[in-house]
């Protein structure tokens, strides 16, 4: 029998303080008064006084609350009835289907052994030729999506969940809106996913606390799901809503806020969500994908900032694209090499080329004379933007890499490509060399004249 | 001996106030005991009967009232044949042997002796009954891996001792008895093995010399332009993406050191592993064995227990210093520093102490200024050299070096390679900043060459911004020239393919011979009918030299290669 406090001396945001003895730290507790029931959990010790952040916040809570300790600390339960269904962060379910209370697992478990990993060698085609050429996804990879508000990134999420070859999908909504909500819910149904799909959905309406506990709850079960050999795929929408919630707690606890107010610790409790992210020897692996809307698209801000420098690379949407620039896998390397031969080639050379081509642009727009070069690179830009960064483009990566190609001979000389000579001699499009070399001499002539 | 206990009067985070009743010392290592695991903890303040303790693992469930034991050393490293090819988290366990007792996870409370017990080294005296001998003498050797490691007089031994008995040539353990040392306190029993706290430097040398040696990375852009020394100290800093890690990886392959010691501290976990299971399988061409045979790997990586952060970096330089009483040059690669500040950050918060900029502790400048100071050359009592060079990433908030990190690491290193994400983004790897980053140390080509390189570089750098404003045409053709031949110098030399088996490590005694035909064309007066002919002749120039950047030095196709650069320069030289 657990005992119960009733004498709550501090209601400040979302934490209340409760005069109590033999309380574990991180031990969960039921805040029960006439509004309501809640789970809260404890974040500081300090002699008699016990500190908890409650997680459907303290709106309505009297003094006199019963405040009952748990003895244990935060659990999920776990099963393979999960699968279709949607629960809240807490693990009540949203979708009107039983409660599942049965094989408990605890939630925020233990790191995994560095010298248990595995380098990760296989890649997660998606289609889409900015990150199966030039970013390629792959399995137990931790990967963010930089954005900002109004972009599609959730489509995007949604599409690479279908498009992805993986055996479950856990989706974990932070301060999502209730319409994507749906359309998540109603996408995977559609598509015929959501059999293999769990959603632990917290919206924009729900309690700000509980926010933080849907990336811990997704990744504790997924995480042991991955342990029986499946190959999970995680989905997180919008770690900016974490870690705004990481805030809030930390300024109510009166913590120093190192920078824009955000806790010192804000690397270290995304990189403990984030490094779960995992290839199981001999089991399967944890893939984590998780949207960051960077307020005021500033990527020095402090969410994305922190994120980059957790994740394995990251891809910028903007403007309805994967932007090539700033956008990176950085486990590329384990995959492109045995894809095709020309796959790194293709990669280095026709992002070096849209850099040159983005100098152009802007020379261009300053009113400057274009010399037969620049046109070259313009007529390749926007090619370029067409062909492969449109995100409607849909092809397997060999088509992608043979459309790159065709590209490149259609607008440049073999020799302005710098790619090495015996790619070129295997590669080059035959055909459309001759024409570009032609072209070369006309564009040059044109602009002599002009000069 | 009776144990000094005391009890827990508070948890916040990782901190953990105890009361205690006998004397308790700054920095003492205390035992936090909960249900039956004790969790290692390390003393940070005192005031009054409350101590406060960074606990270096998981504080859930720790209660009012719990027991904490103090164990009267400060945080300490085994020292000993052994440490070699070992992963270690940053309070010194093994990574490999939790693994086999406790699978994929990392549970709380274990402690794994770090080095093992049950392993037979070779022993072969060097010094003999009747020596007088001081800390850091050796006494005898061992074979571990490729070298013959020293086993030593303790480093905490002071002043003179005469030997009194050493082991006779055998197989023994690292805690057997190999010595008996006296002096006028009595007699010391010795064994291969010792314990050194991590905070504080190992001295038993001579004395410490000025840094002047090169030490090569095999980097074109580093040795030439940006050189580190053997015990010097050089930093890394660049925001996310630029490269910081990869630059490292590529220094812990290809620097002619004789130890590598990595200190993964809080970054991604990932990146240790390629060096975990690479590392056995990579040959070091100068020795012939594998990589890992010089490496020893600390990893305390972000999702680990944050505390032990500032302990793996520590841990490794101890490990470092260790090597250098061998008369070995050991590197320490610590990614990244950033993360052991944020530690420290947190730590302060906890203590409620007054923050500095960005909230980072007043003392953050001399908590770094110390740890690099920890490298050097040194020689050794017997006149040997050993050293140890310091290379430091930091990832600065928002990539911005004006922060406080950043800041007080330059302050206090001897070369700084600048990423800058402008290179990342145009691919232009390594992305080392050529014309913000700077050595103290001497390059291993001639400095007036070198100086005409940069000068060329600048220049370029200027032609081009002139450019944006008064556009192609209205540039000059010498100063087009110019920008050409530093978007050459930086296409062909600055840059190098990484993934490439022969351009991605390039000898000392190639770079002079490259730099040498670069310096010729850097310098060479060339005349061109327009503008487009001297971009044709460059991009053509760049394709020839790249490959001749991939050919095997001194093979036909480097010949040749190297025959048609002269050729086509010569087609194009003014006067020709």
């Amino acid at each position: 029998m657990r005992k119960v406090y009733h004498e709550i001396t501090q209601i400040a945001g979302n934490i209340i303080t409760v005069a109590a003895t033999d309380v574990g730290y991180h031990e969960l507790a039921e805040v029960s008064s006439p509004n309501g029931t809640s789970l809260a959990q404890v974040i500081r010790l300090e002699g008699e006084h016990v500190t908890l952040q409650v997680f459907a916040g303290t709106r309505g809570i009297p003094t006199n609350a019963e405040v009952r300790f748990l003895g244990r600390r935060l659990m999920t339960p776990y099963a393979d009835a999960l699968l279709g269904r949607v629960f809240t962060g807490s693990g009540i379910p949203r979708d009107g289907g039983p409660r599942l209370d049965e094989n408990l697992i605890e939630i925020g478990g233990p790191p995994v052994n560095p010298a248990r990993r595995i380098i990760p060698q296989k890649m997660i085609r998606t289609g889409i030729p900015m990150i199966d050429i030039f970013n390629s996804l792959v399995e137990s990879q931790k990967l963010p999506i930089f954005s900002v508000a109004g972009e599609p990134y959730n489509e995007l999420l949604a599409r690479i969940a279908l498009n992805a070859e993986v055996d479950i999908i856990v989706l974990g909504g932070m301060g999502l809106k209730y319409d994507d909500y749906l359309y998540f819910r109603d996408t995977l149904e559609e598509e015929g996913a959501l059999s293999r799909s769990i959603m632990y959905v917290h919206t924009a309406s729900d309690p700000v606390v509980e926010c933080l506990l849907v990336p811990d709850t997704c990744l504790a079960v997924a995480e042991k799901f991955a342990l029986e050999g499946k190959r999970v795929l995680v989905l997180l929408s919008d770690m900016t809503n974490f870690a705004d919630a990481l805030k809030e707690v930390a300024i109510t606890m009166e913590q120093i806020p190192s920078n824009r107010g955000y806790p010192g610790d804000l690397y270290s409790q995304l990189a403990a969500r984030y490094e779960k992210a995992v290839d199981f020897e001999g089991a399967g692996s944890l893939t984590v994908l998780a949207v960051t809307t960077m307020p005021g698209d500033d990527v020095t801000h402090p969410i994305p900032d922190n994120t980059g420098y957790i994740t394995e690379g990251q891809f910028y949407l903007r403007n309805g694209r994967i932007e090539p620039f700033g956008s990176l896998s950085r486990l590329k390397q384990q995959v492109n090499a045995d894809t095709r031969e020309d796959h790194r080639t293709i990669m280095n050379t026709m992002i070096q080329l849209y850099a040159a081509f983005k100098e152009a642009l802007e020379k261009q727009s300053m009113g400057f004379r274009m010399s037969a070069w620049d046109l070259k690179l313009i007529k390749y830009g926007g090619l370029f933007e067409d062909k492969m960064m449109d995100l409607s483009v849909n092809i397997p990566l060999e088509r992608a890499l043979d459309v790159g190609w065709d590209i490149l001979a259609e607008c440049f000389a073999p020799e302005e490509t710098g790619i090495p000579t015996r790619l070129i001699e295997a590669f080059w499009p035959a055909k459309a060399a001759v024409v570009a070399v032609a072209e070369t001499g006309g564009e040059d002539g044109t602009v002599e004249q002009a000069a | 001996m009776t144990t000094k206990t005391g009890r827990i009067v508070g948890v916040n985070g990782n901190m953990v106030t105890a009361e205690f009743d006998l004397a308790v010392h700054q920095n003492e290592v205390a035992y936090v005991v909960v249900e039956d695991l004790r969790l290692i903890a390390e003393v940070i303040r005192i005031r009054g009967r409350y101590a406060d303790l960074q606990v270096f693992e998981d504080t859930s469930g720790l209660r009012v009232g719990g027991r904490i034991e103090f164990a009267d050393e400060m945080l300490s490293v085994e020292l000993g044949p052994g440490l070699l090819t070992q992963i270690y988290d940053g309070l010194q366990n093994p990574l490999p042997a939790i693994a086999e007792q406790c699978g994929f996870f990392l549970p709380k409370g274990l402690q794994v002796v770090a080095l093992p017990r049950e392993t037979e080294w070779d022993f072969t005296p060097k010094a003999g009954p009747g020596d007088v001998v001081q800390a850091g003498d050796v006494l005898g050797t061992v074979p571990e891996g490729i070298f013959q490691h020293w086993v030593m007089v303790p480093f905490a031994f002071q002043g003179s001792y005469r030997v009194v008995s050493v082991a006779a040539a055998g197989s023994y353990h690292v805690a057997d008895e190999i010595a008996v040392l006296e002096n006028e306190d009595g007699q010391f029993s010795v064994s291969m093995m010792q314990k050194w706290p991590v905070k504080r430097p190992i001295r038993a040398y001579a004395e410490r010399m000025r840094p002047s040696e090169q030490l090569v990375t095999k980097m074109r852009i580093l040795d030439t332009f940006f050189p580190v020394a053997k015990g010097g100290t050089y930093c890394i800093p660049g925001p996310f993406g630029a490269g910081k890690t990869v630059l490292q990886q590529l220094i812990s392959r290809h620097a002619d050191a004789d130890v590598v010691i990595i200190a993964a501290c809080g970054e991604r976990a990932g990146e240790v592993v390629e060096t975990l299971r690479e590392f056995p399988v990579l040959m070091d061409p100068r020795t012939g064995h594998s990589l890992m045979e010089r490496t020893v790997i600390i990893c305390n990586t972000s999702s680990m227990p944050v505390a032990a952060r500032e302990a793996s970096v520590y841990t490794a330089v101890t490990i470092a210093e260790y090597y250098r009483q061998m008369g070995l040059n050991v590197m320490l690669l610590a990614d990244s520093t950033s993360r052991w500040a944020q530690a420290l950050r947190e730590m302060s918060g906890r203590l409620e102490e007054i923050p500095g900029e960005e909230a980072f502790p007043a003392y953050l400048e001399s908590v770094i200024a110390a740890f690099y100071e920890r490298a050097g050359i040194v020689r050794l009592n017997d006149g040997s050299v050993g050293s140890v060079t310091i290379g430091g990433t930091v990832s600065p908030a928002g990539g911005d070096f004006e922060e406080p990190v950043t800041q007080s690491t330059l302050k206090v290193v001897g070369a700084f390679h600048g990423l800058s994400r402008a290179r990342s983004d145009a691919r232009r790897y390594p992305a080392i900043d050529p014309l913000d980053s700077w050595s103290k140390y001497p390059s291993i080509v001639p400095a007036d060459e070198l100086a005409r390189a940069r000068k060329t570089l600048r220049d370029g750098r200027e032609v081009q911004e002139m450019m944006k404003v008064v556009e192609e045409a209205g540039t000059s053709m010498e100063d087009f020239i110019v920008y050409l031949k530093a978007e050459y110098l930086d296409a062909v030399y600055l840059q190098q393919d990484a993934y490439d088996a022969v351009d991605g490590s390039s000898s000392a005694e190639r770079q002079k011979h490259v730099f040498d035909v670069m310096s010729k064309i850097v310098t060479a007066e060339l005349d061109f009918p327009e503008k487009d002919s001297a971009r044709r002749f460059f991009q053509t120039l760049s394709q020839v030299t790249k490959d001749w950047n991939r050919s095997e030095m001194d093979s036909p196709e480097f010949v040749s290669l190297e025959g048609r650069i002269h050729d086509m320069l010569a087609e194009v030289a003014r006067n020709a």
